[in-house]
């Protein structure tokens, strides 16, 4: 390179710099505002590492201890902050450990930025050592992705990928960088990116829609609320507060939903879906409106979608267009961002109290109450329930903590039953279901949130599937409080298999190791409860340590998660037992 | 699904980028749909790609497909027609040998009758173009076939739309704001 001179002016008077196009890596993310990236080094991406290295005042580099751990931390980084989350990893199997995450991310709506190292362009298509085609992997699983060959793309490029990740529905990002465009230098400017013509994030909203809507909600008896997590994502909380204290509409939400309304505001009539609670999942099909706010009618949502809510005039609030009618026809359709949609509409609506059709929920709720909630959280019997390991942690941390879980039995019981006062502080792997998720998700959301308690809710099975990521907490201290439910099964297949498979246990039972000892070698602090005279203690002592804490909790080995519809059976077939 | 099938001309505006092939036609693998045809090219507006993919769905299906297609953040705009608001073409060639054309009369008349045309002639091999509707290639095909084809290839279709397409408007939209 001839250019000798470190700057240049401009035409603009701003300066550019003459700087490695690795180095434009880590300037973009810190012109981005990103101040910890989590990932795991390797061949093709050591130049962005030396960088690092350089700027580590700046920017902070998390070593996970597998790629897709570094994925899944930047997923809880972001679920808990509202930022975009940054992944990075080499080439080859760097980058395909990283394809788990990016899938989790796509389908829960997660802003990520991953950047992998790929081999220099001359060598593309030689099946060169680690080279693997991860733009074309990742393609079904990225929202955008995008292979930079030249160091003069980078600025430009990262700036998109922040946009693209980050507006509308959010999702992640791929930037796949070859070795060749992190060694060349570039004349170095950054702008953000503020809009792309063939892509329109957030579509306006029609005042005929909303006033459809309205009409629609005013004349209904029987209107009913479900909201996702499209209200968190467009910060719609407190909107959605007015919006139902004002219409006095009952409303539940989905998994991932959860925490955007305070557990117990009067109008919160719990999940719906699968393990939901009774009546917001029977009476789905008894409402007369149903407003849907920022979700997408995933399967496990609706059950049998034949019979889901066909009585109903269907209000389908959405910023994804191509979410409209997917799965459940609409009547009306808002398509936009749920918070001015909340915003707009509700002035249009009338002040009720639906005192009436509010019993009906009061109703039902009193036997799932009985039949369920009471077992659950209050057992007489032998043997800890994860249901009062749940309600143990409400109590010590009065619905302040952020839960992160994995994905089973005991994600179904810890959203059924944790308690929660802030918006943002349900982080699990919903429509992927991903195994592993929440040991490293917690560590990125203790790193996001590091004033507030953070508490990672996961089964012995995917425990299991990233337990090397207690080196990661180990290294950097991150206070993540563990707490494994370990029933020695992998539950929720186990209890399928005891449901509808005759009890044939294949492949379900797990020999574990001694938990406390794998956590005290990376010298976390750790303790095993298995009576439940116990329990409180030991979550306090849990909860009141200075640092992470591994708790083990030894829960009843075949117990199973009710209510339950069963795999494709109508909502209002909800089992009890 | 027992909702009846259609066949549409789907019409997709895009960026110029070499993964957007990729990420279309994955959009219906994924749900099992067979592409008939799919031809890529250059289109009204400078810059701009045009894709146009011929498939067999319902319409509700094709509804859905838009959507998934118009979600790809390098996708300007989708659009899908039937057969009476397009008009479509498709282009085929043929490589016979060339002393059939001297010796069979036959032959001689199936081009003057098919409106094809010969682009090429040389001692071995005659090529043969032809472009036209489906049914018409495929007639071509058959009246051929008994004297032996060396090689025929056809290409996907082509369509422009009867109505207006609000691209360019989309576009100066996107320059103002």
């Amino acid at each position: 390179m001839s250019v000798q001179t470190l700057t240049k002016p401009t035409s603009q008077k701003t300066q550019s710099l003459r700087i490695t196009g690795s180095e434009a890596v880590v300037r973009s993310l810190i012109a981005e505002g990103v101040d910890v990236l989590y990932g795991y080094p390797g061949g093709a991406i050591m130049p962005v590492y030396d960088e690092l290295y350089k700027f580590r005042d700046q920017i902070h580099h998390v070593l996970t201890r597998h790629e897709q751990g570094a994925a899944h931390a930047a997923q809880g980084f972001a679920r808990i902050s509202g930022r975009v989350g940054v992944a990075i990893a080499t080439s080859g199997p760097g980058a395909t450990n990283l394809v788990t995450g990016i899938a989790d991310a796509q389908i829960d709506s997660t802003p990520l930025v991953c950047i992998t190292g790929q081999v220099g362009a001359h060598l593309l298509g030689s099946d060169a050592f680690q080279e693997t085609d991860i733009v074309g992997i990742s393609t079904p699983v990225t929202k955008w992705n995008h292979q930079i060959t030249t160091a003069e793309e980078i600025p430009e490029v990262l700036a998109k990928a922040f946009y693209i990740a980050k507006s509308g529905r959010p999702g992640p990002v791929l930037i796949d960088i070859t070795k060749n465009a992190q060694f060349e230098m570039l004349d170095y400017q950054y702008k953000p990116c503020t809009g792309i013509r063939s892509y329109a994030p957030e579509p306006q909203i029609k005042i005929e829609d909303l006033q459809a809507a309205a009409s629609l909600l005013n004349q209904a008896k029987r209107p009913f609320i479900v909201w996702g997590q499209g209200v968190i994502l467009s910060q719609a909380e407190k909107a959605l507060k007015t919006f139902i204290e004002h219409t006095g509409i009952p409303a539940a939400w989905t998994i991932l939903g959860a925490s955007a309304i305070d557990t117990d505001h009067p109008l919160n009539v719990g999940m719906v879906g699968m393990h939901g609670n009774y009546a917001p999942n029977i009476l789905t099909n008894e409402c007369d409106v149903l407003l849907a706010i920022g979700m997408r009618f995933d399967d496990r949502v609706t059950g049998k979608l034949e019979t889901y809510a066909k009585q109903a005039k269907i209000i389908h609030i959405e910023i994804d267009p191509a979410e409209v009618d997917k799965n459940v026809k609409t009547d009306v359709a808002i398509v936009g961002d749920a918070k001015k949609a909340l915003t707009a509409l509700t002035p249009l609506l009338e002040n009720k109290t639906h005192d009436t059709w509010r019993r009906r929920f009061e109703e039902l709720h009193q036997i799932e109450d009985e039949k369920i909630i009471q077992k659950d959280l209050f057992p007489t019997k032998d043997g800890l329930t994860m249901g009062e390991v749940i309600r143990c942690i409400n109590e010590h941390t009065k619905a302040e903590a952020a839960i992160v879980t994995d994905v089973g039995q005991h994600q179904m019981i810890a959203c059924r039953y944790a308690a929660f006062k802030q918006t943002k502080s349900n982080i699990t792997s919903g429509g992927l279901g991903t195994m592993g998720f929440a040991l490293p998700a917690a560590i990125g959301a203790k790193m996001a949130a590091p004033e507030r308690a953070v508490v990672a809710i996961i089964g012995d099975g995917g425990y299991q599937m990233n337990i090397q990521e207690l080196g990661t907490i180990f290294q950097t201290k991150a206070a993540v409080k563990i707490v494994l439910l370990n029933n020695n099964f992998l539950g929720m297949v186990r209890q399928w298999q005891q449901l509808f498979f005759d009890k044939r246990y294949a492949s379900t039972e797990l020999i574990n190791p001694e938990f406390g000892l794998i956590a005290s070698a990376y010298h976390i602090p750790a303790r095993k409860v298995t009576q439940r005279d116990s329990l409180n203690e030991a979550v306090g002592e849990m909860l009141a340590h200075d640092g992470p804490y591994f708790l083990e909790v030894v829960v009843e080995p075949e117990a199973n998660v009710f209510p339950m519809i069963p795999s494709g059976a109508s909502v209002s077939e909800i089992r009890l037992s | 699904m027992n909702e009846q099938k259609n066949l549409y001309t789907v019409s997709i505006y895009t960026e110029d980028n070499v993964g957007l092939l990729n990420r279309i036609s994955a959009i219906f693998q994924r749900r099992h749909i067979n592409i008939d045809s799919l031809s890529s090219s250059v289109s009204e507006i400078e810059g701009v790609s045009r894709f146009t993919v011929l498939v067999q769905v319902s319409e509700a299906q094709m509804r859905k497909i838009i959507g998934q297609i118009e979600k790809q953040v390098e996708v300007i705009k989708a659009y899908y027609h039937t057969d009476e608001e397009t008009i479509y073409q498709e282009s085929c060639l043929f490589k016979i040998q060339s002393d059939l054309l001297f010796e069979e009369r036959q032959i001689q008349n199936i081009i003057k009758d098919s409106n094809a045309r010969i682009v090429t002639v040389n001692r071995d091999f005659f090529v043969l173009e032809k472009s036209g509707r489906r049914h018409e290639v495929d007639l071509l095909y058959r009246e051929l076939k008994p004297f032996g084809i060396m090689q025929f290839v056809r290409s996907g279709r082509i369509a422009v739309t009867k109505q207006k397409m609000n691209i360019t408007d989309l576009l100066a939209e996107f320059a103002q704001a």
